[in-house]
C-alpha cells in the first residue's frame, strides 16, 4: 500500500486548499449576512444590479471570473494597486489571492441560502422582541440570528465546498505556484499533465472525496442540531 | 396614570381619527373588526408612526408629529400582548419569559417571575419549548412575557380572539386576576361584549375609524345605541355583585348585586366582587311570577324604559330594586302584555345564559 502514502508536495497541497477554503469561507460571512439581508429586507435603488453582480460569478465562466479579479486586484490593477500602496496589501500570485478568488465564486451560494432564511423568518417575532425592550441590533443578535442559524451553516458548507474545488478563477488570477497557489485542484491538474502522474492523482482524488464527504456530514449534523432547538410554531 | 392618545393615520382606503384618555385599570377599546381598534393600539405601542397625532403617558410625551418627536417601540417600555403569542420558537419558555427582562432597566424590576409564574399558573411548562405548548398556555406566557419585561402600560391586542370558548374560559380568570392583583394599566382590545364585559372599567367604543362613545362599562354597554358597534345580539345588562354561596353539589354559586340576587354556573370565591353580563335576548319577560318553570332567576321588578329597537323588536328595561336589567323582546309581545312605564313585571333568566363559566 506504499502508493498511498502522501509526499511533502501533495501535503502542502492538502494544507493549502484547507487553509484557503477556511479563509475564504469566514472571511466572506459577514458580507455575506450583510448583503443577503439587504437583498431580503432593503428598499434602495439598484437592488437588481446588486443581486445581478452577487450572482455574476454563478454565470460567468470561471475563468472569466479570474481574468476579472486579475484586471482589478492585479498589482497595477485599480484595487490591487491601491491596496498595495497604501497597506502594502498584495494578492496577485499569493495565497491570499487564491482565498479572494475562492470567496468570489462561493459568494452568491452562500448569500442564496442565507437569504433565503432570512425570507422565511417571522418578522412579527422581531416586533415582539421590539415591544420587550430589544433595539433593533438586539433583535438581529437575539431573535433574527439564532432563527437564520441553518441557513447560515448550509451557507458556509456551500461556500467551503466551492472553494475546495475551485480551480478555474484561482488558476487564472494567481497561478498554481507550488507551495503558494498550487491547491488540490491545481495538483490533481498538475499530475494529469505529466507522465506517471497518475498515482499522485488518484491520492489526491482520494483525498477530496474525504474532505468533501467530512464537510457534507458535518452540516447534516449541525443542521440537525439546529433544526432540533427551531421547530417552527 | 393617564394615556392621552391623537392620531389621524391613513391605510390605503382606511382613515383613523381617533383620540381618548384614559386613567388607571382596564380601558378597553371595542369595536367591529376593521374598525381600527388594533390600529390605534399600533400607534401607542410605537409599531406604527401615525401620520400626525400626539401619545403621552404620564406627561411624558412619546408621539408628537407637530414637534417631530416620536420615541421608538423599544425605547417605550410598554408590554404588548399580541392575537397570536409570538413566542420565540428557539427558546425555552423560561428565556421567553426572561427575554424582556435583559432590556429592562434595573430599578424599574419589581414584578419577579415566581409571582408572575404563580399569577399565570405556568410552573409546568418553564422548561419546554413553544412549539409543543397548546394555544392557551401559549398565549399565558405571552402575557407574562409582556409583564416581565416591567411595562408602564400593557397592551393587549385580542389576546383571546385565536382560542377556542373553551381556552378563552381558561385564561379569562388570569387576566381577571391580572388586573386585580397588578398595578399596570391596561389597554385591551376586543370585538367581543363578554371579554370587555368581565375585564374593563372604561370602554372605548370604535367605529369605522373614529370614536363613536367613550365611558364606564356599565353605562356603554347598557346602551343599546352603541352596541351596534358590536355585534347586536350582544347587548344586555352589566351587573356588579358579590359572591355570597356556593352550592358545590350543583356546581351553582349565588351573587348578591345591589338587592337582588342570581344564581350564576361555576364555582367562585366567596367575598369576591364579579361581574355579570345578562345578554337582553336571553331575558324572558312576564306579567305574573311563573310556576313549574327549570328557569332559576326569576327577578320581581318595573318597566323603566321602552326603546324600540331595529325591525320588530322592543328593547325593555326592568328595574329590579336598583338593578338594571335588560330585555329584548318583540314589539307584538310589548303590545299583547300591555308593557307601559311602571308595569309590574317578573324577569326571568336561565342560569345558563350568563357567560360565566
Amino acid at each position: 500500500m506504499d502508493w498511498l502514502v502522501l509526499s511533502d508536495a501533495e501535503w502542502t497541497a492538502i494544507h493549502l486548499s484547507l487553509r484557503i477554503s477556511v479563509v475564504a469561507m469566514l472571511a466572506s460571512l459577514p458580507f455575506g449576512i450583510l448583503v443577503a439581508m439587504a437583498l431580503a429586507r432593503g428598499r434602495f435603488w439598484g437592488k437588481s444590479l446588486l443581486n445581478g453582480i452577487v450572482h455574476l460569478p454563478l454565470i460567468l465562466p470561471p475563468v472569466v471570473t479570474g481574468f476579472i479579479l486579475l484586471i482589478l486586484f492585479g498589482r497595477r490593477g485599480p484595487v490591487g494597486s491601491f491596496l498595495s500602496d497604501w497597506f502594502g496589501i498584495v494578492l496577485s500570485f499569493r495565497w491570499t489571492g487564491a482565498a479572494l478568488a475562492c470567496a468570489v465564486m462561493g459568494f452568491p451560494l452562500m448569500v442564496r441560502s442565507i437569504r433565503l432564511s432570512i425570507e422565511a423568518v417571522d418578522r412579527r417575532l422581531e416586533e415582539a422582541a421590539g415591544t420587550l425592550g430589544a433595539s433593533p441590533l438586539w433583535v438581529f443578535a437575539t431573535v433574527t440570528l439564532p432563527l437564520i442559524l441553518p441557513g447560515v451553516i448550509a451557507g458556509m458548507i456551500l461556500s467551503f465546498a466551492k472553494a475546495m474545488g475551485e480551480f478555474g478563477a484561482t488558476i487564472t488570477f494567481v497561478s498554481n505556484i507550488p507551495g503558494e497557489t498550487q491547491t488540490l485542484s491545481a495538483a490533481i491538474y498538475t499530475f494529469t499533465q505529466v507522465p506517471g502522474g497518475d498515482l499522485g492523482a488518484m491520492r489526491l482524488t482520494i483525498v477530496a472525496i474525504v474532505i468533501s464527504m467530512a464537510a457534507l456530514l458535518a452540516s447534516e449534523f449541525m443542521a440537525r442540531l439546529v433544526g432540533r432547538r427551531i421547530e417552527v410554531e | 396614570m393617564s394615556l392621552i392618545v391623537e392620531a389621524r393615520h391613513r391605510l390605503g382606503r382606511f382613515s383613523l381619527d381617533a383620540g381618548f384618555t384614559s386613567q388607571c385599570g382596564v380601558t378597553a377599546l371595542f369595536g367591529r373588526s376593521g374598525s381600527g381598534k388594533t390600529s390605534l393600539l399600533r400607534i401607542i405601542a410605537g409599531l406604527t408612526a401615525p401620520d400626525e397625532g400626539r401619545v403621552s403617558l404620564d406627561g411624558d410625551v412619546l408621539v408628537d408629529t407637530a414637534a417631530g418627536r416620536f420615541v421608538p417601540c423599544h425605547r417605550r417600555r410598554f408590554g404588548y400582548v399580541f392575537q397570536e403569542a409570538r413566542l420565540f420558537p428557539h427558546l425555552t419558555v423560561r428565556k421567553n419569559l426572561g427575554y424582556g427582562r435583559w432590556f429592562s432597566p434595573k430599578a424599574a424590576r419589581g414584578d419577579d417571575l415566581a409571582r408572575i409564574v404563580d399569577l399565570l399558573g405556568i410552573e409546568a411548562l418553564l422548561e419546554r419549548r413553544p412549539s409543543n405548548l397548546s394555544g392557551g398556555e401559549k398565549q399565558r406566557v405571552a402575557i407574562g412575557r409582556a409583564l416581565l419585561s416591567d411595562p408602564r402600560l400593557l397592551l393587549m391586542d385580542e389576546p383571546l380572539a385565536a382560542l377556542d370558548e373553551e381556552r378563552k374560559a381558561e385564561i379569562l380568570p388570569y387576566l381577571e386576576r391580572l388586573r386585580d392583583e397588578t398595578s399596570v394599566p391596561i389597554v385591551y382590545v376586543s370585538h367581543s361584549v363578554a371579554e370587555v364585559a368581565r375585564l374593563a372599567d372604561h370602554v372605548v367604543v370604535l367605529e369605522a375609524g373614529k370614536i363613536r362613545a367613550t365611558g364606564s362599562a356599565a353605562d356603554i354597554l347598557g346602551d343599546a345605541s352603541v352596541s351596534i358597534a358590536a355585534e347586536r345580539r350582544e347587548t344586555g345588562a352589566l351587573l356588579e355583585g358579590t359572591i355570597r354561596s356556593i352550592d358545590d353539589s350543583n356546581g351553582l354559586t349565588t351573587v348578591v348585586l345591589k338587592t337582588a340576587s342570581l344564581l350564576i354556573p361555576g364555582h367562585h370565591d366567596i367575598g369576591r366582587r364579579v361581574r355579570v353580563h345578562i345578554p337582553a335576548r336571553d331575558v324572558l319577560l312576564a306579567t305574573a311570577r311563573p310556576e313549574g318553570i327549570s328557569a332559576l332567576n326569576i327577578l320581581e321588578g318595573t318597566v323603566a324604559g321602552l326603546k324600540a329597537g331595529s325591525g320588530e323588536t322592543m328593547d325593555v328595561s326592568v328595574d329590579c330594586g336598583g338593578d338594571v336589567i335588560q330585555s329584548r323582546i318583540t314589539r307584538f309581545s310589548t303590545e299583547r302584555l300591555g308593557l307601559k312605564i311602571g308595569s309590574p313585571v317578573y324577569a326571568i333568566v336561565k342560569t345558563v345564559a350568563f357567560e360565566r363559566p
